[in-house]
C-alpha cells in the first residue's frame, strides 16, 4: 500500500480536505497531511512503483532512489514549516493552494518517467498561482498572469521535448538525458526556466514579492529547486551549466543592493544561490553533485526561515520596503532572531548550514581547475553575505529607527521559524546527518581550520567593507523605484512592439480603406457619368438630332461607295 | 511589543561605534592568523597573505559602487512606472 500510493496525494489529499473543513479540525489536517508524508518517506526503500498504463505507455509515478528521497524529505520538511507558519490564515484559498502545491511538486521529484514529471509539473504552477492571487490586488493579479504564463511555457517546452526524446529514443524514462539527446535542448529549457537561469529568472523576481506574507514562504521552498532536482537527475556534468551557473550567482547581487524591496532582494538572492547550484550540476564530479543537492537542502530551510521573517514584518508593519523600515528589532526580538539565523546560514558562517553544503561547490570548482568560475563564486559568496546576511536584517530591523511599534510575529510564525532556524543550525553543526543522506558517498570534510579561517576573513572583511560604506555615507540610500530587468522585455517592449504593429496594421488598413474608397469613388463618378439621369448614354435625344445623325451617316456611307 | 520611549542600547551612537571598531579589531585579529595558520589552497595564489580578507574587501566595495553608479543610473525608474 505504502509503495502504491504516491507520495504527494497525501499533501493533495490534503489540500482538498482543506476546502470543506474548517476551524480546528481544518488545522489538524493541515499538519496531519505533511507528517503522514514524512513517515511515508522514512519507510519507503528504493525502486519503481506506482505503475500504471497510461495511452500504451507504462508510467512510473513513483522512482524511488537516493536523490528523490533527499529532495522529498527536503520537500516534506518545507510542506511542514510552512504549514505550520500559515496555521492562522482563515483564507480557504491558500490553507488549499499550498498544500496540493507542495503535494504536487512532491509527486513530480518521484515521478519516474517524463509524462508524470509534466502532469504534476503543471499541476504545481496551476496551484502555485493560486498564493499570488491570494493577495487580490490588481497588481498581485498581473503578476501571477505573468507567472502562470511563463510557468505553463516551460511546461509546454517539457511536453515538447519529452515528445521529441520519446520518438528518438523510445523511452520516456525520467533519467539521464544530456543536451546532446533528441529534445534535450527542450528539455533544459523547461527546467532552466524553473531553475531562474540569466534571462529567464525574471519571473521569480517579478512574482514572489507580490504573494501573501505566507504565500511567499510556501513558493520558495519548491518551484526552483524542483527545476535544481530535474537538472541534476538530468544534466549533470553539462558543461555549459558551469557557466551559466556562475552567471546566476553573480548578476542578481548587483540588484539585490540597489533594490527596495527586502522580500525581492531575497527574491534575487535566490537567484544567486540556485547558480550555486546550477554550478555545481554542470561540474558533475561526486562532490559537486553533493554539494549541488546539499545546497538545495540547506537553501529550502534558509530561504524560507528568511522570507518567513519578512513575511511576519509585512503582517505585523505592513510593509516591506527597506526606505519605510528600521528599528523593529525592539517590537520583533525574536523574528530578528531568526533572521539573523537564516542570514548566518545563507552567508556560510561556519556553525551555520551554508558553510558545510556551498563549499562543497567551491571545492569541486577548485578541484577541478575552474579558477575563474572560483573567483566569480567567492566574489558571490561575499556579495550575498553583503545583501541577503547583512542588508536585510540590517534595514528591517536595525538601520535608523522608522518609529513603528508593532506587535511580534504569531505563536504559529515564531514556531515555523523556530523550528527553521533549529534545522539550519542543526545541519551547520552536525553535517554528517545530512551528508549520510547524499546521492554519493562524501569525502569531505567542512571543519578545518584553514576553511574556518578563509570563510571568516571573507565574511568579516566584507561586513567592514559595508560598515565602511554605511558610516561614510557611500552606502546607496533605499529609494522608492522599481528597477528595470529581463521583465521589462515582455512587460514593457513587448507591449509596444504589439501596439507598434497594431498601429501599422490601423495605418494599413486605413491606407486600404481610402484607396479603396478613392477607386470605387472614381469608378461609381464615371458610372453616374455615363448612366446618370442626364449621363450621356441616358439622356433622351430629340427627334431632330437623330435624323441630323441618319442623314451625316447615310452621306458618309455614299461618300464611301463612290470612292 | 516594544516599550515607547525607552533608550535601547543600540540607540546611543557611541555605542554603534564601539561595534564597529569590535568589528575592526576582528578583522585585524583574523587578518594576522593568517601568520599562524597554514591554509591549504587549490591556487597558490590563494594562500597569499590576507588573500580572503581583501577579496572580501574589494568585492564588496566594488559591488555596492558598481551597482550604485552603473546599474541603479541605468535601470531606476519611478516606483509607478509599470502600473500605466
Amino acid at each position: 500500500m505504502i509503495t502504491e500510493w504516491p507520495v504527494g496525494l497525501t499533501l493533495i489529499a490534503g489540500g482538498l480536505l482543506a476546502c470543506v473543513t474548517r476551524g480546528r479540525l481544518r488545522d489538524v489536517v493541515t499538519l496531519a497531511a505533511p507528517l503522514m508524508t514524512l513517515a511515508q518517506l522514512a519507510l519507503l526503500g528504493h525502486g519503481d512503483f506506482a505503475q500504471i498504463g497510461v495511452l500504451g505507455r507504462t508510467l512510473v509515478l513513483m522512482h524511488v532512489d537516493r536523490l528523490s528521497l533527499l529532495f522529498g524529505y527536503a520537500f516534506a520538511i518545507a510542506a511542514l514549516l510552512t504549514a505550520i507558519y500559515g496555521l492562522h490564515v482563515g483564507d480557504g484559498v491558500q490553507r488549499a493552494a499550498a498544500p496540493i502545491y507542495a503535494g504536487s511538486a512532491l509527486a513530480a521529484v518521484f515521478a519516474g518517467d517524463l509524462l508524470t514529471l509534466f502532469a504534476f509539473w503543471e499541476l504545481s504552477a496551476v496551484a502555485s498561482v493560486l498564493l499570488i492571487w491570494a493577495r487580490r490586488s490588481e497588481r498581485s493579479f498581473g503578476a501571477g498572469m505573468r507567472y502562470l504564463a511563463v510557468q505553463l511555457v516551460s511546461g509546454l517546452l517539457l511536453l515538447a521535448g519529452a515528445l521529441v526524446y520519446e520518438s528518438g529514443t523510445g523511452s520516456l524514462a525520467f533519467g539521464y538525458i544530456g543536451l546532446a539527446a533528441p529534445g534535450g535542448a527542450l528539455i533544459l529549457a523547461a527546467f532552466g526556466i524553473k531553475a531562474s537561469f540569466p534571462l529567464l529568472h525574471n519571473w521569480l523576481q517579478d512574482a514572489y514579492p507580490e504573494a501573501t506574507e505566507t504565500g511567499t514562504v510556501v513558493l520558495s521552498a519548491f518551484t526552483t529547486k524542483l527545476g535544481i532536482y530535474a537538472l541534476a537527475r538530468a544534466y549533470p556534468g553539462t558543461e555549459l551549466l558551469v557557466w551559466v551557473g556562475a552567471t546566476m550567482t553573480a548578476f542578481p547581487i548587483f540588484y539585490a543592493v540597489i533594490e527596495n524591496d527586502l522580500r525581492r532582494v531575497l527574491a534575487y538572492s535566490m537567484t544567486n544561490q540556485l547558480g550555486f547550484m546550477v554550478a555545481g550540476i554542470g561540474i558533475g564530479t561526486d562532490l559537486a553533485l553533493n554539494g549541488a543537492v546539499a545546497h538545495a537542502f540547506a537553501d529550502i530551510l534558509f530561504k524560507a526561515l528568511l522570507f518567513m521573517s519578512m513575511g511576519a514584518v509585512l503582517l505585523r508593519a505592513g510593509t516591506v520596503k527597506g526606505s519605510e523600515l528600521g528599528g523593529l528589532y525592539k517590537s520583533m526580538p525574536w523574528t530578528t532572531g531568526f533572521c539573523v539565523v537564516g542570514a548566518a546560514s545563507i552567508s556560510a558562517f561556519p556553525l551555520f548550514s551554508g558553510f558545510v553544503t556551498k563549499s562543497m561547490i567551491m571545492a569541486a570548482a577548485a578541484g577541478e581547475g575552474h579558477w575563474a568560475v572560483w573567483l566569480v563564486l567567492l566574489f558571490a559568496s561575499a556579495g550575498v553575505f553583503h545583501h541577503a546576511g547583512i542588508k536585510i536584517p540590517y534595514f528591517a530591523f536595525f538601520a535608523h529607527d522608522a518609529g513603528i511599534r508593532c506587535k511580534e510575529a504569531p505563536a504559529n510564525m515564531l514556531a515555523a521559524m523556530a523550528l527553521a532556524a533549529a534545522l539550519c543550525i542543526g545541519i551547520g553543526v552536525f553535517p554528517g546527518a545530512l551528508y549520510a543522506l547524499l546521492p554519493h558517498a562524501v569525502d569531505y570534510v567542512p571543519y578545518t581550520a584553514s576553511h574556518v579561517l578563509s570563510q571568516l576573513q571573507l565574511l568579516v572583511f566584507s561586513a567592514l567593507a559595508f560598515s565602511v560604506l554605511i558610516r561614510t555615507g557611500i552606502y546607496p540610500p533605499e529609494l522608492r523605484a522599481v528597477n528595470l530587468d529581463s521583465d521589462w522585455l515582455y512587460r514593457r517592449l513587448g507591449p509596444m512592439l504589439l501596439r507598434g504593429i497594431g498601429t501599422l496594421g490601423r495605418m494599413a488598413s486605413d491606407a486600404a480603406a481610402a484607396a479603396a474608397r478613392i477607386v470605387t469613388g472614381r469608378l461609381g463618378a464615371a458610372v453616374l457619368r455615363h448612366h446618370h439621369a442626364d449621363g450621356i448614354l441616358a439622356r433622351t435625344w430629340t427627334t431632330g438630332g437623330m435624323a441630323l445623325w441618319v442623314a451625316l451617316l447615310l452621306a458618309a456611307y455614299l461618300v464611301v461607295y463612290y470612292v | 511589543m516594544a516599550t515607547p520611549g525607552k533608550v535601547y542600547w543600540l540607540d546611543r551612537s557611541e555605542n554603534v561605534t564601539k561595534l564597529y571598531r569590535g568589528l575592526w579589531v576582528i578583522g585585524v585579529l583574523l587578518f594576522a592568523l593568517d601568520l599562524l595558520v597554514r591554509r591549504h589552497e587549490d591556487f597558490a595564489w590563494a594562500g597569499w597573505l590576507g588573500f580572503y580578507a581583501a577579496y572580501g574587501f574589494v568585492a564588496c566595495v566594488a559591488l555596492v559602487l558598481a551597482a550604485k553608479e552603473l546599474l541603479r543610473r541605468a535601470v531606476k525608474r519611478p516606483e509607478d512606472y509599470y502600473d500605466h
